[in-house]
């Protein structure tokens, strides 16, 4: 019996770091991933993808969207880090998974990556339009242009377009830049304009429209030009980060394998750009890039290094942060030359770069201003594709005290000799008036 | 034998007249200074020493602070948990009189091993020094009248309704410890006239010095003391005694009240201390011609030079005051001395001094209910006053003039006009009723008439009389006596009702007859308090409206927005506002100012009338003051304020009422009656299905009295 308890005691100890090795502050890094598919041929056809989501080191774990036993949270616990949905048909999820719980999982910070396609089901548009993308109403809408369409052998309908409209964000794309242009065929997504975080990857070319391409054009199409949106992608408040497209079939191994020409260029690409852009992506998605955080936030009077409960008006003092960014296996330093700190009461009083020593260490140092009440340190750092910083630390600032002001001023010398001579005058003056007679 | 043998055994303590009556008088004193403390103890036996009100909250925070920190933190403190994010400079914002006061009692009880906690003693405080009052009083109707005078006064006083409404145990305000500092300074000034004594004069500019460090109120010292001096003047009453007490309650008062920092250089700088110094340089002017005419034999010389001078003093001070005031060096008068000279000031300028309900006029209920009979026995006094014109008798008459016509204009200034009525009634009830003892007894006791003292004329007059008709006017004398007892036990009676009944509640525990005439306590604001207290993170801002500030800071220990300190009205604006928005355009104002939780008072379950609702409409007032967007008629329908079906739309969608009525639609308040039947304004309210958006509600107390929304964070998608 004693023995069993050892063994289960020593068996849990050594599972422990695996069982934990999960998405947290420390390591960002999503490990555990649910794949929902409409069916299990999706894993054959999309397998490049996975395989270079596997060998990252995901934990992947397919299943089927309307399957009963499917959940996301178990006693309060969500069970994965990031949720994938290759399964732009399905029409109610299994198990205890909808809208709202989607939603929910992504509030508590958890990623998404959702892959919409033509006669995509209303339940995969209600998750859209929460993100904040709206796809074409049409059901058999896709996005078509005559002039950006991917040569191909025969002439069709020019639905299979190459796009490379890229947004320009090294950290969200990559160091390395995408030569090829991207493979789609799909339904295309506007962002809502409600919405301040949803942010366009991939746009179509200015020629695109989405109608369906097997109708003949009666009405103007609903969407037009670059404003529709191949690939969006969103980082929520909570630094959670999403993926929206309408086109599954941009993931496939198809599309990742074939060659690009777009119409008008001369140039072949042997290969298409979608396995870069694509693998790319899903390092941001996952938090393997982009992601900071801020540690050890010191200030202090200039000379001492306890750190007070308040400040007096003027005083000076030194304000230093560490910030680190994430590199999908370490804490690398963040190097950055606009980093800013603001001391603020309802508006900033002080605002200063913070001068950054290339290892992490953001510091400055600033002068108090001559204004009492409670004051903020503020860093807000939000660029493009990185988590945002968003630190506040409150910090009250007193007046002098009675005693702390200057003592003698010399423009009251005056003043001073005025006073002493009066007294001086008056006993001099009572004496000469009591004791003259 | 034994018989004797007793009567050798007493005769020590067998006591001359003069004792008896000193003694009867002592013990009055005594038993008066008893029933003042104890008539106010009424809210510590109906409910418990707690203290009561808003303000008084501050203060015992205050007291709290310097009892736990000492004074010199306490003078500098400042306090970041009011007034967010501004702060507040407590140490100098506040008169600390009260609360030095009661510190120092508290030291003094721990120094004599009694180990109280520091609430008693503010509760207690008020009580004691509405004792001390009747010392005073007593003192002050002795030096104007007679020690009987003074005797009256001190019963009147002790259970005057219109004293007892600002000191009853646990009302810990300035007004407490106020009221005795201004009966004491201007008891020692009429001393110092008197007696043209340089030390009573030295003791009244401290006993000033203690009222400015009191209270506010001050400034009627300050203004009152020249205008007597200068009715003096003007009625050929000038004396050295005068010129004595004035200068030196003028200079050292003025040099001790500049010394609290929250006075400083106003007493010299603000339009409300000028009429002090004026009267100050005139009293020199008059001094000088005095001893110019002393020198002077001729006239005609001194009528040419009078005339110079005094063209010369009246240019010099116009100049002087008109360049004070134009370069900004002597301040304007402030918009609370504004409106007690102008009471219509206030309600067209200065929504936030109209918005405070003891800002109100006086209706002449409140008289009656606050003085009783004194209201008939004033005029009165007012004529024994005339007939006996004395310097000391003007200042109280002087006195007891100006302050009922304060207490006509602001409802609370009925404190200020409570002694002086006192006084003048009871020299009234004094005088009537020693002649028409003395009328009673000289038929009896003629030759004893003579011993008693200090009224020979009023003996030679009704001996005179007493000889032309004397068995009916004897009946008469014991009908008008008796009379007299009469109203004066109706008095006692209703002043004790008053202070039961009406006087005694904290207002922060409300209390109501249940259906079977038992009674029910709504403890709604403690329990919210609590809540806050427990359940909020410590550095949470609190939004609410500025009344519920103080009580916010004290009992639930969280940082507040605006408070009952008024001092920043556009902060207070800036919530008027926020509460009279739509919700999303409120959420904007409540993030920028990082409020956590909003905080309204609501008494549509109750029926609690002084609820958010009622008082919404300063709120809008106050907001559109200074947001011109906040307009007064979008709240209302055809100049009427309704919450019902007919109410304005923008009032049915503003922040306040979706607050006050989430979730109250779908209530029964009251049998046979719709739910959401509002018992407070008594209609159905107009807006039932209401929805939040931005705002959830964290907590609701017992009886819905107090309702407190958490804001929640910015949606995370979008």
């Amino acid at each position: 019996m004693g023995k069993l308890w050892l063994i289960c005691i020593a068996s849990i100890s050594i599972l422990l770091p695996f069982l934990c090795n999960a998405f947290s502050p420390e390591t960002p890094t999503d490990r555990r991933v649910l794949v929902l598919l409409d069916d299990f041929a999706i894993m054959s056809s999309h397998s490049l993808y996975f395989n270079a989501l596997k060998s990252r080191g995901f934990d992947l774990e397919f299943k089927l969207a309307d399957d009963p036993k499917i959940a996301l949270q178990r006693y309060g616990q969500y069970l994965y880090d990031a949720l994938i949905l290759f399964c732009p048909s399905v029409e109610r999820f299994g198990g205890s998974i909808d809208v709202a719980a989607i939603v929910n999982f992504v509030d508590s910070g958890h990623d998404l990556i959702v892959a919409a396609d033509v006669n995509a089901s209303d339940l995969i548009r209600e998750v859209g339009t929460e993100c904040g993308v709206d796809f074409d109403e049409d059901p058999s809408a896709m996005v078509i242009d005559h002039i950006g369409y991917a040569v191909s052998g025969t002439e069709g309908d020019h639905t299979l377009i190459a796009s490379d409209d890229f947004i320009k964000s090294d950290v969200i794309l990559g160091g390395k830049k995408i030569e090829a242009p991207i493979l789609f065929r799909g339904i295309g997504h506007a962002v809502s304009p409600a919405n301040s975080l949803v942010l366009k990857v991939l746009s179509a070319s200015p020629s695109a429209y989405s109608a369906n391409p097997k109708s003949k054009l009666s009405t103007p199409p609903p969407l037009t030009g670059s404003a529709i949106s191949l690939v969006s992608i969103v980082q929520a408040r909570n630094n959670a980060r999403l993926l929206i497209t309408g086109s599954l079939s941009m993931f496939s191994n198809r599309f990742f394998r074939s060659g690009v020409q777009k119409a008008g260029s001369q140039t072949k690409h042997e290969k298409s750009g979608n396995e870069q852009f694509l693998t790319e992506i899903s390092k941001w998605i996952f938090h393997e890039r982009g992601h900071l955080k801020a540690v050890n936030v010191k200030h202090h009077r200039v000379g001492e290094t306890d750190e007070p409960a308040l400040y007096r008006i003027n005083d000076e003092l030194e304000y230093a942060v560490e910030i680190y960014e994430w590199s999908g296996t370490s804490w690398e330093p963040y190097v950055a030359n606009d980093v800013q700190l603001q001391f603020y009461m309802m508006s900033p009083y002080v605002l200063k770069t913070l001068s950054s020593d290339k290892k992490g260490l953001y510091s400055t140092s600033f002068k108090v201003p001559d204004v009492y009440g409670v004051f903020q340190f503020k860093v807000e750092h939000q660029k493009l594709g990185y988590t945002s910083l968003s630190l506040s630390k409150q910090i009250p600032v007193r007046p002098y005290r009675h005693n702390e002001y200057e003592r003698f001023i010399p423009a009251a010398y005056p003043y001073y000799g005025a006073a002493f001579s009066m007294m001086a005058g008056f006993f001099i003056f009572s004496f000469a008036h009591l004791y003259s007679k | 034998m034994s018989n004797s043998y007793t009567s050798d055994i007493l005769k020590p303590f067998k006591l001359k007249t003069k004792q008896q009556e000193l003694l009867i008088r002592v013990s009055i004193l005594c038993l008066v200074y008893i029933l003042a403390f104890i008539t106010r103890l009424f809210s510590v036996l109906r409910y418990e020493s707690m203290i009561h009100e808003f303000d008084p909250y501050f203060n015992y925070r205050t007291t709290l602070y310097l009892t736990q920190h000492g004074f010199y933190d306490f003078w500098n403190w400042f306090d970041y948990e009011s007034w967010y994010p501004l702060g507040r400079i407590v140490g100098g914002t506040l008169y600390p009189g009260l609360m030095v006061t009661a510190a120092l009692i508290y030291r003094l009880l721990h120094f004599l091993r009694f180990a109280v906690h520091i609430r008693e003693v503010c509760v207690l405080t008020a009580p004691f020094f509405a004792s001390n009052t009747t010392l005073v009083a007593y003192f002050f109707g002795k030096e104007i009248w007679d020690s009987g005078a003074g005797l009256v006064a001190a019963i009147l006083i002790a259970v005057c309704p219109g004293y007892i409404s600002r000191s009853v145990a646990g009302s810990y305000d300035n007004e407490g410890v106020a009221i005795f500092a201004l009966l004491f300074t201007f008891y020692l000034f009429v001393k110092a006239v008197n007696t043209g004594s340089l030390a009573w004069g030295l003791a009244s500019a401290f006993g000033y010095f203690y009222m400015v460090s009191a209270w506010g109120g001050y400034v009627f010292i300050i203004n009152l003391i020249p205008l007597y001096v200068l009715v003096l003047l003007i009625t050929g009453r000038y004396s050295m005694r005068l010129y004595v007490a004035y200068n030196c309650l003028y200079i050292l008062g003025m040099l001790l009240a500049m010394q609290i920092r929250f006075v400083g250089f106003q007493h010299v700088q603000s339009g409300e201390h000028m009429a002090a110094m004026g009267v100050f340089f005139l009293m020199q002017v008059f001094y000088f011609l005095d001893w110019v005419k002393h020198m002077l034999s001729d006239t005609k010389l001194f009528q040419e030079f009078l005339r110079i001078t005094v063209t010369c003093a009246v240019a010099v001070g116009g100049i002087a005051l008109g360049v004070g005031m134009a370069s900004g060096y002597i301040s304007p008068w402030t918009g609370r001395f504004y409106s007690l000279l102008d009471p219509t000031y206030a309600k067209d300028h200065i929504p936030i001094i109209a918005s405070v309900s003891e800002h109100q006029p006086t209706a002449w209920s409140s008289f009656m209910f606050d003085f009783h009979i004194l209201l008939f026995l004033f005029p009165a006094g007012l004529y024994f006053c005339f007939k006996r014109l004395s310097d000391a008798t003007i200042f109280i008459v002087m006195y007891g003039l100006t302050s009922m016509y304060f207490a006509g204009v602001m409802v609370r200034l009925i404190l200020v006009a409570t002694p002086a009525v006192c006084l003048i009634s009871a020299i009234a009830v004094s005088a009537t009723v020693k002649n028409l003892t003395v009328l009673l007894r000289s038929k009896t006791k003629v030759a004893q008439i003579g011993s008693t003292k200090g009224t020979s004329s009023a003996k030679a007059s009704s001996k005179a009389s007493l000889d032309q008709s004397q068995p009916f006017q004897k009946n008469g004398a014991m009908a008008l006596l008796f009379g007299a007892f009469y109203l004066l036990s109706r008095y006692a009676t209703h002043c004790t009702w008053v202070t039961s009944e009406a006087y005694s509640s904290p207002s922060i525990v409300l209390a109501a007859r249940g259906a079977h005439g038992n009674r029910v306590i709504f403890d709604d604001y403690r329990e919210a308090y609590f809540w806050l207290r427990q359940n909020t993170p410590l550095d949470a801002k609190v939004m609410s409206w500025w009344d519920y500030g103080y009580q916010i800071t004290a009992m639930g220990n969280r940082t507040v927005i605006v408070d009952n300190n008024t001092w920043n009205n556009t902060h207070i604006a800036t919530v008027g506002r926020a509460m009279s928005s739509y919700e999303d355009e409120a959420y904007e104002i409540i993030r920028s100012l990082d409020v956590d939780y909003v905080l309204v008072v609501f008494g549509g379950v109750t029926g609690y009338s002084s609820d958010d609702i009622n008082k919404f409409l300063w709120m809008v007032r106050i907001g559109g003051g200074v947001f011109p967007v906040i307009k007064e008629p979008d709240y209302l329908v055809n100049g009427e304020y309704r919450v019902d079906k007919g109410a304005a739309p923008k009032m049915l969608n503003c922040l306040m009422y979706k607050l006050s009525y989430y979730r109250f639609g779908e209530m029964m308040t009251e049998y046979g009656k719709p739910p959401g039947y509002d018992r407070a304004r008594g209609v159905e309210i107009g807006n039932k299905d209401i929805k939040l958006e931005h705002l959830e509600e964290a907590f609701t107390t017992s009886n819905w009295i107090v309702r407190i929304y958490k804001v929640k964070p910015p949606n995370n998608r979008w």
